[in-house]
């Protein structure tokens, strides 16, 4: 089995504060990992540095073999960042002007082809937006966006794709329809990483499970990792029991 | 927010917007013909004395005095009228085409900061042009302000993205050392550069006119060639990084295209107001327009309807073109905001 993503070793801070430690994990093609810790515990970091949006301070990344930092096939990966982009908000741009970013990587500096077109409606299609494909992102709902923003990463071909908290603000129906969408993603061979945090739904869908604070405190499949204490042992650590102090002004 | 938010939309039929995009390919095609003919012009008024070009200018000039004669005007048959319309028209189309992704990327500021910095620019060119005979200003505000562009390219880098903070310090700084210069320039021989503040047709050479034509060409064809790109960068910097798109490098071929399109607007529109051009009509068409490619469109249209209307009330009235046209850049915006269904949307403006 060959690995999508593999992480040796890292560690990262910023300044003086730690945030990743000695962290090793590797996720195999094809594999739905969610990954949950407490706030602040360095999710979205881990996921960056995986994505090669960040280096590391020690340790390496390899994305399907390369290095991260000179991993060039960008088409191969999909990622919707936390609370989506802020220019959603105000920026004038329809949906498939959104799903159409997803080929960019493809067509380099030239105008999209047939094919770059037909994967564009096909992207639509499969997350059940082309009936909005003319609308103005900001015109949606928080689902619709979120639908968007996969049909962007399955029009670029992404065999992977990296999620962050994507369901903050969308409705309970339109989750349920959302980690259906994904669930049928991965059953198509699509690697996913997840950041969530909600993990009673999480550990429903992912196959694999990574919960860390600062360090991996667990990676293993899903049933194991119910079965296990490291969510216990992450939102109790001492870390997270001084931050709660900091907040309630302890 | 529920699924049928899409108030705008929802009404609006199918043919309607037909109609709108029609009309706005109809408005696209009469600006891209109106600045061919523009750049014609300066073409054939620069190789006038070449047996080649000098039939057709004449003829060129002759069409003009018909124009005056049918319109009841007393403009087309000068050719400096010619070269202050054809900044102008050019400057209509380039300035909100490269405003567009400088206000969706909220870099307004920028433009304004590397106005000043061009004026720095155009202060070193005066007075290297009273002390050694080098009488070319406008190339001296096109270097620094490529310079001061690469510069907050580095300083963003570096520091917070488009932070406020330096770029208030790169843009008073180098309005600080613009005037240091023009005050010790004038000590040694006299200075007039009020028309680069305010912006005054009259300052318009047919060498300024042929720079700008030369500028908005090649402003025009780099944001062709890497639309896909700057639009992709605009909207989602982060994913476009995940996808390995050079986002540096294409940041600094948009803030240095900024600079190009400052410098040469400056003459007509000020190192005030010259700010006011990259952002007002898009600010204009981004309340009303569907999707991306559409403000881009509905802002050239804007301002090139700015640059109409300020133009003719310039040149009537002997008004100051820079002031006249963002007047009337604001009047479209405001009709806009009458227009558009969802009220003043917040167009970030740091």
């Amino acid at each position: 089995m060959s690995y999508a993503i593999a992480v040796e070793n890292v560690s990262f801070s910023y300044e003086d504060r730690p945030v990743l430690k000695d962290v090793s994990l590797s996720v195999e093609e094809g594999d739905f990992l969610g990954i949950v810790g407490p706030n602040g515990s360095g999710k979205t970091t881990l996921l960056r540095i995986m994505l090669g949006l960040q280096p590391p301070d020690s340790g390496t990344v390899e994305l399907f073999g390369t290095p991260a930092s000179s991993f060039k096939d960008g088409a191969r990966l999909g990622y919707v960042s936390q609370h989506s982009t802020d220019a959603d908000a105000t920026m004038p741009v329809t949906v498939r002007e959104v799903v159409r970013m997803g080929r960019y990587a493809h067509a380099g500096i030239g105008p999209l082809n047939e094919a770059d077109r037909e994967s564009i409606d096909d992207a639509l299609e499969t997350v059940g937006i082309s009936d909005l494909a003319d609308r103005r992102i900001n015109h949606l709902s928080g689902g619709q966006r979120q639908r968007a923003y996969i049909a962007r990463a399955l029009a670029s071909e992404a065999d992977l794709l990296a999620l962050d908290e994507p369901t903050v603000g969308v409705d309970a129906d339109s989750v349920e329809a959302f980690y259906t969408l994904l669930d049928d993603l991965n059953g198509q061979g699509i690697t996913i990483l997840l950041i969530e945090h909600d993990i009673g739904v999480l550990t429903q869908h992912a196959s694999t499970m990574a919960c860390l604070d600062c360090e991996l405190y667990e990676h293993c499949e899903t049933g194991q990792f119910l079965e296990s204490d490291a969510l216990e042992h992450a939102f109790s650590s001492a870390r997270v029991v001084s931050s709660q102090q900091l907040a309630a002004g302890d | 927010m529920t699924d049928n938010v899409d108030t705008t939309v929802a009404r609006e039929t199918d043919s309607g917007r037909d109609i709108r995009r029609l009309l706005e390919l109809a408005g696209l095609a009469v600006t891209g013909t109106v600045s061919l003919v523009m750049i014609a012009f300066i073409v054939l008024f620069w190789l006038q004395e070449q047996s080649i070009a000098s039939g057709a200018y004449e003829q060129f000039m002759i069409a003009g005095q018909w124009l005056d004669h049918y319109l009841g005007t007393n403009v087309f048959k000068w050719a400096f009228m010619w070269q202050q319309l054809a900044m102008g028209v050019l400057i209509g189309i380039v300035a909100p085409l490269i405003g567009t992704f400088l206000v969706h990327r909220e870099m307004a500021l920028i433009g304004e900061t590397l106005a000043h910095t061009a004026f720095a620019g155009v202060a070193i060119g005066f007075a290297a042009g009273t002390l050694v005979g080098i009488n070319v200003p406008l190339y001296f505000a096109l270097v620094v302000s490529i310079l001061g562009a690469l510069g907050v390219q580095w300083l963003s880098e570096h520091t917070d993205t488009y932070g406020d903070v330096p770029v208030a310090i790169m843009l008073t700084g180098s309005f600080a050392v613009g005037t240091l210069v023009i005050s010790w320039g004038r000590g040694q021989r006299g200075i007039s550069i009020e028309g680069f503040l305010w912006g005054d047709l009259s300052i318009v050479t047919a060498s300024s006119a042929r720079l700008m034509a030369v500028l908005s060409v090649i402003v025009v064809a780099v944001v062709i060639y890497t639309y896909k790109q700057l639009v992709f960068i605009t909207f989602d910097e982060q994913a476009a990084r995940v996808a390995r798109l050079n986002v540096t490098a294409y940041n600094t071929i948009l803030v240095v295209m900024t600079a190009v399109v400052v410098v040469g607007s400056m003459q007509v529109l000020g190192v005030i107001l010259v700010a006011g051009m990259l952002v007002i009509p898009v600010a204009a068409a981004s309340q009303i327009a569907h999707g991306f490619r559409e403000t881009m469109y509905l802002s050239v249209l804007f301002g090139q309807l700015s640059i109409v209307g300020g133009l003719a009330m310039a040149i009537n009235y002997g008004l100051p073109s820079g002031g006249s046209i963002i007047v009337v850049a604001i009047v479209f915006y405001l009709a806009t905001i009458g227009l558009s269904s969802d009220g003043v949307r917040s167009l970030s403006m740091h």
